[in-house]
This record gives structure tokens, C-alpha cells and sequence, in this order.
């Protein structure tokens, strides 16, 4: 068997208990897809109690549908590989023959799935509940966009899940103290480029901002009040992509070579 | 070192195996593993024997790339542990007693498929092999049944089953029975001799604290204490290393405010088993070497007043060797045999 059929079955192994479990457990789409929609809802309704451009609306039915995968690269992704130690798990995944990068990706598109099923619940809220409307769009190029995004967003979830083999407990810190400002400096709201100059400079280092940035900016045109030409957001994503791929193989490498030399893959104590 | 076949390559060859811990207090460090050397056949059933922190699960850890060892070699299947961990891999399974593996949202069936998946084995490949091992791990009724709706000990048969499901060369298991009924335990028992006879060169490395199982299914046994093998050999080889003499039971019950916290009666070392409160006696086991009569110890019970309620006899038994080598009991906690008396108050 070669090494790409072992690692493309493990990548569907491993993402097929995600996508089962949007089917089983519905729960999940309460506090994943129900209260998420609840913001977005609220800023919604003030930017037109407020008499905002209709296009604000629209901008924070993007910002509210992306910001579950958020949720979801944080403890779905980041915090998984402590849920999986503490579970035992962990352990099985590191005697596997797989490469640990296709368990992740297994991880990350399983994820992808399942919370853009959710979304589904956040699209039909802002668009025909709320009556959000944008621009005619390049289906394509959204498309396009969204994938882009969805790579250098988990990827980075990737680059924490690595983190967080070491971390072990501050890995529940972490997640929750990164959880609101990455949400803000991300503009879920709002348009990026009312952060300012400086903002914007470290919203650019977060897929999700310019993600969102750039989904904006194909459904709404100059109504998205972009951060940087659409090119250039989607060049800088491509980038970010990349070297965050690169960075979750190098530090998951690294730190599996650590945490076996310490003892602390499998076992807390040791 | 253990006594091998030099002709065959071995399934697993430890050599000078060294790992150390920092100690979780007072700095320092702690020698899970000093020297451990273990060559196991391919086609054997090989026992790893010894109490709590004697160093097994680190030396299966190492032998299945979870974890470095501090100094030494190991090579699973031909392969260099550290140097070709992949290789290793593709031909290990691993079975943890107690461990809860599996997503609770998956049936046991899917389980079982994604775990295959991660040995990149074909789906026409592992349904059939997948639904063998669930009847032989006696979850057919539960196939479809989620794992987190599963009671603990049909859980601990699925891990069993999942240690089987990519066809390993090697497998370790590491007190795979622990928790597991008597008749649960007894089926993974026979299946594992079925699995390991059925096709020349799989191996098997058990851990384990059933003395009983290790007698039962292994063909070697290791026996390993603070990080060292004592020894190693079949278990008839390892019976000679204590026989001369009768092994011998004694149930006493003692004067009120008597004891007997002598070491030795009669010259015999004596090692204090369980008390037995329901009846006010408690056991004493010791082995009576040829050139001692029993009447000697009997008698030094009797000028003591102690009363003898029942005495038996029997043939050397893997946990008789363990006592001998170990100087403890295999549940008993980790200090020497000779240190142990009776608690106070004790009959």
C-alpha cells in the first residue's frame, strides 16, 4: 500500500466520526449554529435600527456564519489532541502508521463539513429570516474564497492542535482566551478596516478576518469596505495557507520527538 | 538476557534498554527501565510479568514508538524502533487494558472501520475481518450499538478486537483482560492462542497481573522489577529456579495479644499472606527446602501457641517463582517480603 492511499483512507477514517455526528447529535447544532446566530442576528437588527447601509447587514451575516468555524478550529481542532490524550486516544493515533498530518486533516475536514452544515442554519437566518441581500457574485470565486480560507483557518487550527500536544491543561486556557479577541480581531461584526491601520495589520496575520474580509469583498463589492484589494487578501491567504500546513508538519514533528523523549505523550504523570 | 534461537530475526530484540523520568518531587529522576534486555521469537506467546511501576508498560511504550528510551536499542519486526518507527508500526497492534478508545458517537462497527482505516486496510478487507472479530469479542448483539452506550467490560472487548483489526505481525498486549468478565477474559484468552497458531511468525507480548493467564498462554515469561528482568524463561525452566522443597500453606490463628512477627520459623523464610477476618486466621506460605522437616516449623508455632487450622501442599506455581525472584507479592506494594509483618492487631 502506498504512503498516499494509508494517509487519504486515515484522512476519511478520521473525519467520518465528524460528519456521523452531525447527524447524531443534533444538540450540537444549538450551541454551534443556534446561539452563534444570535449575535449575528443582534448586529443585524442594529446596524438597521441604526439606518446602517443595507450592505453592513449583510457583512455581519458573513461574519456570524464563519465565526463557527472559528468555534470549531478552536475545540474541535486546536484542544482535540487534549481531549484525545486524556481519553487515551491520543496514543492510538501516534502507533498508527498514518502520518499524523492526514489524522489532522481527517480532523479538519470533518469539521468543515459538519459546521458548514450548521451554517446552513446561520445562511437561512441572515438571508431569508433577516432579508440580508448582497450584491450579484461570482458563485466561483466565492467558492474559491471560502476554500482558500477554510485551508489557512484550520491549518492553523493544525499549528494549536501541535501546541496543545505539550500544553496538555492550558490548552482549555488558551482556547478560551483566544476564543473573543481573535473574534474581534477578526471584524465579525464590523468592517475590518475600522480597526485602524494597526488592527488591521493583526488582523491579517488571522486567516479568519481576512477570510472574512475577502468573502465580503466577492459578495458585496465596494459595499465591504475592504481591508486590501480582493487580490491581495486572496494571495496573502494562499501564503498564510501554506506556511501554516508547513508549520503544523514541522511543530507536530518537533514536539512528538519532545513529548517522547519527556514522557508526556500518553501519560500525564510521567 | 533471555534464552533465544540465534538463527531466526526476532520479533522484538530489546538491547541495554535504559529510561529514565524526572521524578515528580524533589527533583532527581526515576529509572522506569535499567538494562532491560528481551528477545522474543517470532510465533511465541511471551509473557512480561512483574508489579506496579516495574517498568512493563514503559518497555512496551518504547517497543511501540510511543516513547524513547534514554539510552539502549529495540528493533520490533527487524526494525529499529526510533530509527524506522513507521515500519514498525505498520506491522504493530496495541491493546491497553482499561483504556476507553473509540469515539462514544460511533457504533462498534464503525469503530472498528476507522481504526482499519488508519492502517490503510481496503474496505472489502476489514468489513468481513471487522465482523469476525466482533463475533469473537462477543459483541454481535452490540455491532450497531453505539460505544458510549456500551457497559465497560464490552468496551474493553471492542479495544481487544480493535488491537486485531489491521492483521499485525506483532501485537502487544498490555493487561488486556482488565475488566473483563471471567468468561469474557477466557474467550480473548483462547482466541489469542487461535490468532498466534493460525499463521507461523505472529508474536505475542502480554502483560499482565493474572498469574493464572500468563501461565495459561505464554510459552516464555519475563520477570521484571525496578526496571531490571530477573528472569527469563518457559515456565517449567522458570519452576526449577525454586523447586527443591514442598510449597506449603498454612492457615494459623494466633493467641489474643499474641504475634508472630518472627521472619523465619524453623529456619524457613516465611511470607505473610492475606488475613482471613471471617474466621480470625490468617495464611502463612513459605517454601520448605529438602533438608527441612515441616514438623520443625510446626513446632516452633506451638511454642509460640499458635494454633494450626488447615495445611496444604502443592507444586510450584508462576506466582511461587514471582515471590522467590521479586520478594513480594505481584499486587503487594513495592517493598521487600521480609519487611512485611502483620499489621497490628492482626490474629
Amino acid at each position: 500500500m502506498s504512503a498516499l492511499a494509508l494517509n487519504l483512507r486515515a484522512v476519511w477514517g478520521r473525519a467520518y466520526s465528524r460528519v456521523v455526528g452531525a447527524w447524531r447529535e443534533p444538540v450540537w447544532l444549538v450551541t454551534d449554529a443556534i446561539l452563534p446566530s444570535l449575535g449575528m442576528m443582534a448586529f443585524v437588527l442594529l446596524y438597521r435600527a441604526l439606518g446602517a447601509p443595507r450592505s453592513f447587514e449583510a457583512l455581519a451575516v458573513v461574519g456570524g456564519i464563519l465565526s463557527t468555524y472559528w468555534i470549531n478550529v478552536l475545540w474541535g481542532m486546536g484542544a482535540q489532541f487534549y481531549w484525545e490524550k486524556q481519553s487515551g486516544q491520543l496514543q492510538l493515533y501516534f502507533v498508527a502508521p498514518c502520518s499524523r498530518m492526514a489524522i489532522l486533516a481527517g480532523m479538519a475536514l470533518g469539521g468543515v463539513a459538519l459546521t458548514t452544515l450548521r451554517s446552513v442554519f446561520g445562511l437561512f437566518v441572515g438571508f431569508v429570516v433577516l432579508g440580508a441581500r448582497v450584491e450579484p457574485f461570482s458563485l466561483p470565486a466565492l467558492l474559491g474564497v471560502f476554500a482558500l480560507t477554510m485551508v489557512a483557518l484550520y491549518a492553523l487550527g493544525m499549528v494549536m492542535a501541535s501546541a496543545f500536544l505539550l500544553w496538555g491543561r492550558e490548552a482549555w486556557h488558551v482556547s478560551n482566551a483566544l476564543y473573543q479577541p481573535v473574534q474581534f480581531l477578526s471584524g465579525l461584526y464590523f468592517p475590518l478596516r475600522a480597526l485602524g491601520p494597526l488592527g488591521a495589520l493583526a488582523a491579517g496575520v488571522v486567516p479568519l478576518g481576512l477570510g472574512v474580509d475577502a468573502m465580503r469583498q466577492v459578495l458585496l463589492g465596494a459595499g465591504a469596505r475592504g481591508l486590501m484589494p480582493l487580490r491581495t487578501e486572496v494571495l496573502v491567504l494562499v501564503v498564510l495557507g501554506v506556511f501554516f500546513l508547513w508549520l503544523a508538519r514541522v511543530a507536530l514533528g518537533h514536539l512528538e520527538a519532545l513529548a517522547k523523549r519527556e514522557g508526556r505523550l500518553t501519560q500525564r504523570w510521567q | 538476557m533471555c534464552p533465544h534461537d540465534p538463527s531466526s530475526v526476532p520479533a522484538v530484540d530489546a538491547r541495554g534498554l535504559v529510561r529514565t523520568f524526572r521524578a515528580s518531587r524533589g527533583g532527581g529522576e526515576v529509572r522506569a527501565l535499567d538494562g532491560v534486555d528481551v528477545r522474543i521469537e517470532p510465533g511465541e506467546i511471551f509473557g512480561l510479568l512483574g508489579p506496579n511501576g516495574a517498568g512493563k508498560t514503559t518497555l512496551i511504550k518504547i517497543l511501540t514508538t510511543l516513547l524513547y528510551a534514554t539510552s539502549g536499542e529495540a528493533r520490533v519486526a527487524g526494525f529499529d524502533v526510533e530509527k524506522e518507527p513507521n515500519e514498525v508500526r505498520r506491522r504493530i497492534g496495541l491493546v491497553s487494558g482499561g483504556e476507553s478508545s473509540g469515539y462514544g458517537i460511533l457504533t462498534v462497527r464503525e469503530c472498528l472501520w476507522m481504526y482499519s482505516q488508519f492502517y490503510g486496510v481496503p474496505g472489502k478487507v476489514a468489513w468481513p475481518r471487522i465482523d469476525r472479530l466482533i463475533e469473537m469479542a462477543g459483541l454481535r448483539d452490540q455491532a450497531h450499538t453505539r460505544i458510549n452506550r456500551l457497559s465497560s467490560g464490552q468496551r474493553q472487548r471492542m479495544n481487544f478486537a480493535r488491537g486485531f483489526v489491521s492483521e499485525p505481525e506483532v501485537v502487544f498486549l498490555d493487561e488486556p483482560t482488565l475488566g473483563m468478565d471471567v468468561n469474557a477474559a477466557r474467550a480473548m484468552r483462547e482466541y489469542v492462542v487461535h490468532w498466534v497458531r493460525a499463521i507461523p511468525g505472529r508474536t505475542v507480548l502480554l502483560t499482565t497481573h493474572y498469574m493464572r493467564e500468563a501461565e495459561e498462554l505464554c510459552d516464555r515469561i519475563a520477570i521484571i522489577d525496578r526496571g531490571r528482568v530477573l528472569a527469563c524463561d518457559s515456565l517449567a525452566a522458570l519452576r526449577r529456579l525454586v523447586e527443591g522443597g514442598q510449597h506449603v500453606e498454612l492457615e494459623l490463628r494466633t493467641p489474643e495479644g499474641g504475634e508472630v512477627a518472627a521472619p523465619t520459623l524453623g529456619g524457613v523464610p516465611l511470607a505473610w499472606g492475606a488475613p482471613h477476618p471471617e474466621r480470625g486466621t490468617r495464611s502463612l506460605k513459605f517454601r520448605l527446602p529438602p533438608e527441612r522437616a515441616l514438623a520443625d516449623v510446626l513446632r516452633e508455632l506451638e511454642a509460640r501457641r499458635v494454633r494450626v487450622e488447615a495445611i496444604a501442599t502443592r507444586e510450584t506455581s508462576l506466582e511461587d517463582v514471582f515471590v522467590a525472584l521479586v520478594g513480594r507479592g505481584i499486587e503487594e506494594s513495592d517493598q521487600p517480603a521480609e519487611a512485611a509483618t502483620p499489621p497490628p492487631g492482626a490474629p
